[in-house]
């Protein structure tokens, strides 16, 4: 990989290019993965044209795009909280819930076939888990989103405003629910299995309450 | 019946004898033609059994036929995912009678590795009559022809007349397994009554 300008002065020349974009750089965990720039839906094609176009950049090959489900979850935090307490001050931890809401991501990998650098990771966001889950297509952008992006449609749910072909590519056009999400329940149909364990152990006790068949 | 000891003597002697049952059986038995139809990597196998190497010409199920109506035979090679099952079904359906079915590999019989994914059939008798179960992950080629041996001793002892002569000599018995359409969640209805039930419990503590 050619020596390629950090996310941060990135982040500032994309700002340049699209006036009023919102990028967000967001950090990865793990220490070999890169971090990664979070997109606006308003400015999502004019930032995918100008790292297409850009000299300096040329990503012209989107290699890979992925979906990621974010279900709603409480984060349990530990606060700590200066209390009074009879007169003494005193330090106590608190642990506080909140709440972070559920949204859809798509995830697209860009890399320059041109100057032979990447990955630059993108993220869109959709608004919720549940009516607004609709992110702008890059698929005119870049033409091999284009079965990807039909497959995340088809197995998380997001809808890409702006794809030339939007249908289901894996499942049967009849089908409704998203099985990659991780609230979806797969159609009940155990059947015996001789050495359940975890989950299908779970569903063999469902299935046969007096005990599994021997 | 001709007795067996005598019909030994008689062939020493020269003198042939046969039941026309047994003769139709041994034609039938010697020219299994498979569909030509793979799904999976169980086909690669399935391609090489019939290559050079271990030649399916040997018992005489070398004619792979591409079109339906002219097999007798189906290996259902592969993962049958719930999207092609229907057409499994109707491929099936679209064979002449006598027709058979070998189930080749883990996929096929049971759903195999993907037994507990969501796109995946749980075994193709769920729909149509299996005859031979091949296990294996991809079953080698010679399991392929343990299996068209094994298929071969069916038909030659098939009888053509009384209560257990096939169900294509039945008149009375469906020509047809009904084509499962495609459901909101899954294939409905997701198996065949009556080929196929959940196996009962059979034991409680």
């Amino acid at each position: 990989m050619n020596s390629m300008e950090t996310l941060e002065q990135l982040k500032v020349r994309i700002q340049a290019a699209a006036p009023g974009a919102q990028v967000e750089i967001v950090p990865n965990g793990c220490a070999a993965s890169p971090p990664s720039l979070l997109l606006d839906r308003g400015h999502t094609r004019a930032v995918a044209e100008f790292l297409r176009e850009d000299a300096a950049l040329r990503l012209d090959y989107a290699s890979n795009v992925t979906g990621v489900d974010w279900p709603e979850k409480t984060v349990k935090e530990k606060v700590k909280v200066r209390k009074s307490a009879g007169g003494v001050e005193k330090e106590v931890e608190e642990v506080r819930e909140r709440k972070t809401p559920g949204y859809l991501e798509a995830v697209y990998h860009l890399y320059s076939m041109a100057l032979k650098h990447g990955p630059v990771i993108l993220r869109l966001r959709t608004e919720n888990r549940a009516d607004k889950v609709a992110v702008p297509s890059l698929t005119p952008v870049w033409r091999s989103c284009e079965f990807q992006e039909r497959e995340i449609f088809d197995l998380y749910g997001i809808v890409f405003e702006g794809h030339p072909d939007l249908r289901r590519i894996l499942m049967w056009p009849e089908f409704t629910d998203h099985p990659m999400r991780k609230d979806y329940v797969a159609p009940d149909d155990y059947e015996y299995e001789p050495t359940p364990h975890d989950a299908v152990l779970a569903k063999a006790q469902r299935h046969y309450p007096g005990g599994t068949p021997a | 019946m001709i007795d067996e000891g005598l019909r030994t003597e008689l062939s020493r002697q020269g003198v042939v004898t046969t039941t026309l049952e047994e003769l139709y059986n041994w034609g039938r038995k010697n020219s299994v033609w498979p569909l030509n139809f793979g799904l999976a990597c169980c086909a690669i196998e399935m391609i090489a059994t019939s290559m050079a190497r271990f030649d399916i010409a040997r018992f005489g199920a070398e004619v792979f036929r591409p079109s339906p109506r002219q097999a007798d035979l189906m290996i259902v090679a592969g993962t049958v995912t719930k999207k092609m099952a229907p057409q499994v079904v109707r491929l099936y359906n679209q064979m002449p009678e006598p027709k058979y079915v070998i189930a080749m590999g883990v996929c096929a019989i049971s759903g195999g590795p993907f037994k507990e994914g969501y796109n995946v059939l749980k075994g193709i008798d769920r729909y149509i009559p299996v005859d031979v179960h091949i296990p294996g992950c991809p079953p080698r080629p010679e399991a392929l022809l343990q299996a068209l041996m094994t298929l071969q001793d069916k038909i030659a002892r098939q009888s053509l007349t009384g209560d257990k002569r096939p169900p294509h000599l039945k008149a009375e018995a469906p020509g047809e397994c009904p084509i499962p359409a495609f459901g909101k969640h899954d294939l409905e209805p997701p198996n065949n009554p009556a080929l196929w039930q959940p196996p009962p419990m059979m034991r409680t503590e």
